[in-house]
């Protein structure tokens, strides 16, 4: 029996330390899974950059045929719905967070509205475009008819639509977490002075979780960039820029996704995949960035 | 005076009627989404649906049956690569936080998630398709893995974090050895919280469609060969809903209202589970 | 006297920078209760959790110097078979959440992956329970989740846990400082059944409950091993000045 537990406590012992490694080993796949996408990004775009260069981000003309790379329409497109999805989306994430984080913390109808909006999110993206291609799209050109553009009905507003109920769920469950987290405290002294709710929501609530309410809408933004499903089905995808303004709002354009949806199997010769993956790259950067510059304000903000 | 905190008060009142106004309004188009998608789907779903593969257009019948193997095929490779990787990764991050190491994986996981499926998508194209020469299902159920990744392992490891410290000194003071500790005491105390992760990136990935476009393509036979291209539920409903004809939008509502259901009943599912265990994602 | 257990000479213990056990000496004998006193941060929790090679399962906790079981240094040891040979009660009860009554008994073997047939497992949680005084109250539900029972059972059941593994050693640190004084008072009857059978060091900084329960009492100050005698004469005539005050309540 003693040797027995002897003997077994060294082979233990060997498996310990194995596990241990095997922990530490999956730590480094992942970082060099992520450090792999970065280089195969990269070093793909290289011919690309070598011939477009700095002018890939600012020329205009997007023509595979002639083998001629500018990104600006979909950069402005990428942008475009996205801010437009943005501005939308902020009024009604916002009322969330103040409803399930102020008003309405707790119940039945509270966990109803906070789940529905969960499902928002987890609705698969290609559902929403095919929702918006047959039931808004006609709705839209119906209207476009009455105010009197170009009836295209896709395009860059029905895009920013759908795009901004699909990123609400981003800014709206953080926003919900931190507005809980006000102390209690704050609130009290506020209302002791005979503040009221509002005055209280506006000058305690508000400046309190101010800069963590942003990194939900950075995170929302983080989404409606790389979204792409919905918006391919949606935005008209036209290499050209529009001239003026109402097309540009109301006519169909591309986004950096939808181009690379779209185009991607048809690149049938190295330039134009570089050229493609490049735009992947943008993508990944912008992203990415913009993501890590959110969590990093969620921590700092929590840890206070 | 008086007058001033009617003022006040009917301010506040407008604001909060606001407010609710507003947060209930955007459960709108979720519900006329949900409702369309099953009103339109509902019909088309039968057992001949669930078992044929789509028909040329024209002829009548037709279903999903080889978009529906070959999303669960999918699935399930990028499953029984990510759930072990990824629940070990959260292991790591949740026992040793503040190593190096921790600091780069935990950033890595940020990025992960963050990055938009589409450039997955490409990464993978470019990792498995171009080297091989074909589209093939081994690439669509790498992208998969790649976006499920981060979720597994952000869950695993806020999971094992609320767990108290002093169950795993209860087990090493009998003399446990560490890995026995971690996946018979720790993993098991934690286990809800780690089903509810595995379950929401499941649901997560069977409805990506971005990631598919350029790795398993699509297939309209029914193929069960993982190195050729192959159909999948969302991609089906892409390729079937930007066509011109009807029948083929029918096969694609259809579609819908499976994956749908799919995504729905895994998040319920979870739902009831963290709620049961009372836990905290 | 009679054979001697635990050991330690010049012995160190540090968390990083730290050092919080500083050339401790001691030798503690079998079948006694010892009581380790002393203000919170002098060093007895950490002290305590090198006998059982706990202290370096901390990230940047480190030991030197001398720490045998009988004759063998425990740091040359295998630690997984020191925690066999040396069994440890937390402060808080903490049975395994996820396990029955019956299973937390046995956890050592079973988590260890030790075969044993089921007559001995039976026999064994009989045994225990019995030893840890709670066979009486949990016969009848063996197969319930250990976290149904109250805090003092929780505690009982820890203990019983311990004996189990039939360790030659048991280490308590402030294993009574989360429970209730009936339930305290149930744990403490209990270490004098259990030293006909173990050694057990016991961390308190409860000076009443030191003198109630142990043999020899060890004091702490800022590290340093103050003085270690019998109880009796430790807290009639301690013969060092800080101990004095210490038990006078100069400080605490």
């Amino acid at each position: 029996m003693k040797n027995k537990r002897l003997d077994l406590s060294y082979s233990q012992m060997k498996w310990e330390t194995i596990f241990r490694r095997l922990l530490i080993f999956m730590g480094v796949v992942l970082v060099l899974i992520v450090v792999g996408i970065l280089i195969t990004l990269i070093k793909e775009s290289i011919p690309s950059v070598k011939s477009s260069g700095f002018g890939y981000l600012w020329s205009k003309v997007w023509d595979p045929v002639q083998n001629i790379y500018g990104a600006y329409p979909f950069l402005i497109g990428t942008l475009l719905t996205s801010f437009i999805a943005l501005l939308l989306s902020i009024p009604f994430s916002y009322a969330v967070s103040i409803y399930l984080g102020e008003y309405n913390p707790k119940g039945w109808l509270s966990n109803l509205l906070k789940n529905s909006i969960e499902l928002i999110a987890a609705v698969p993206s290609i559902i929403y475009g095919f929702w918006g291609l047959f039931v808004l799209v006609p709705i839209i050109r119906q209207i476009e008819t009455k105010i009197g553009v170009a009836p295209y009905g896709i395009g860059v507003l029905t895009a920013s639509l759908v795009l901004a109920v699909m990123i609400i769920p981003y800014a709206a469950s953080l926003g919900i977490t931190l507005i809980r987290m006000v102390p209690s405290a704050l609130k009290e002294g506020a209302y002791a002075l005979g503040a009221t709710r509002f005055e209280v929501i506006r000058s305690v609530v508000m400046p309190y979780t101010r800069t963590g309410l942003f990194a939900g809408v950075l995170l929302s933004l983080g989404r409606a960039l790389g979204e792409t499903m919905a918006v391919t089905m949606l935005i008209g995808n036209t290499p050209t820029l529009a001239h003026n303004f109402k097309d540009l709002i109301f006519g169909p354009s591309n986004t950096m996704a939808s181009v690379i949806a779209n185009e991607f199997t048809e690149a049938d010769h190295e330039q134009y995949l570089s050229a493609l993956v490049e735009l992947g790259l943008v993508l990944f950067f912008v992203t990415v960035i913009i993501n890590l510059i959110g969590k990093r304000i969620i921590t700092r903000f929590t840890n206070n | 005076m008086d007058a001033r905190i009617g003022i006040r008060n009917t301010k506040s009142m407008l604001f909060k009627g606001l407010i609710i106004f507003l947060a209930f309004l955007i459960t709108l188009p979720l519900i006329v989404v949900l409702l369309y998608i099953i009103k339109q789907g509902v019909t088309q779903v039968n057992w001949h649906f669930l078992t044929h593969v789509p028909t040329p257009v024209g002829e009548p019948g037709g279903g999903i049956a080889n978009a529906l193997v070959g999303s669960l095929l999918m699935v399930g490779m990028a499953s029984v690569v990510s759930i072990p990787v990824g629940i070990l990764t959260g292991i790591y991050l949740s026992e040793n936080p503040h190593t190096k190491l921790a600091y780069w994986s935990g950033l890595c996981v940020d990025v992960l998630q963050g990055v938009p499926s589409i450039v997955i998508g490409i990464v993978v194209y470019l990792w498995i398709v171009k080297p091989l020469g074909s589209f093939s299902a081994i690439a669509g159920s790498c992208a998969l893995a790649i976006m499920m990744l981060p979720i597994v392992i952000r869950s695993t490891e806020q999971t094992l974090r609320l767990l108290p410290p002093s169950l795993k000194e209860a087990a090493l003071s009998l003399g446990v050895p560490y890995h026995r500790v971690i996946i018979k005491v720790i993993v098991p105390c934690g286990f809800a919280g780690i089903l509810s992760g595995i379950m929401l990136s499941v649901a997560r990935i069977i409805g990506e469609t971005a990631p598919l476009l350029f790795t398993a393509l699509g297939n309209s036979y029914l193929s069960y060969a993982v190195t050729k291209p192959m159909e999948s539920l969302p991609h089906v409903i892409y390729t079937y809903a930007t066509s011109p004809y009807d029948d083929w939008h029918n096969l694609a509502w259809g579609a819908s209202f499976i994956l749908l259901m799919f995504v729905l009943i895994l998040n319920i599912t979870t739902k009831l589970i963290t709620r049961k265990w009372n836990i905290q994602l | 006297m009679e054979h001697t257990v635990v050991s330690a000479s010049k012995f160190n213990a540090w968390f990083g920078d730290n050092h919080v056990v500083k050339d401790v000496s001691i030798g503690i004998e079998k079948n006694q209760v010892i009581a380790v006193m002393g203000p919170s941060g002098c060093g007895k929790t950490t002290f305590l959790r090198c006998i059982n090679r706990m202290h370096e399962l901390i990230p940047g906790a480190t030991a030197k110097g001398s720490l045998k079981l009988y004759d063998d240094e425990v740091y040359n040891m295998n630690p997984i078979y020191v925690r066999y040979k040396i069994g440890m009660v937390f402060q808080r009860p903490n049975p395994f959440p996820n396990l029955s009554i019956y299973d937390n008994v046995v956890a050592g073997y079973k988590l260890n992956g030790l075969k044993m047939a089921k007559a001995d497992l039976d026999n064994i949680v009989e045994k225990s329970l019995t030893s840890a005084a709670l066979w009486k109250e949990v016969k009848d539900s063996l197969h319930k989740k250990g976290t149904f029972l109250s805090g003092g059972q929780q505690q009982r059941l820890c203990i019983a846990r311990a004996i189990a593994m039939e360790p030659e050693v048991i280490l308590f640190d402030e294993p009574t400082s989360a429970l209730d004084p009936i339930s305290t008072s149930s744990v403490e009857q209990l270490f004098h059944e259990l030293k006909e059978n173990y050694t057990l060091i016991i961390v308190t900084h409860n000076m009443q409950q030191a003198a109630r329960v142990s043999d020899k009492t060890a004091f702490f100050y800022l590290g340093e091993l103050v003085e270690f005698d019998n109880t009796k004469q430790m807290f009639t005539a301690p013969s060092d000045i800080r101990t004095q005050n210490y038990i006078t309540g100069r400080f605490s």
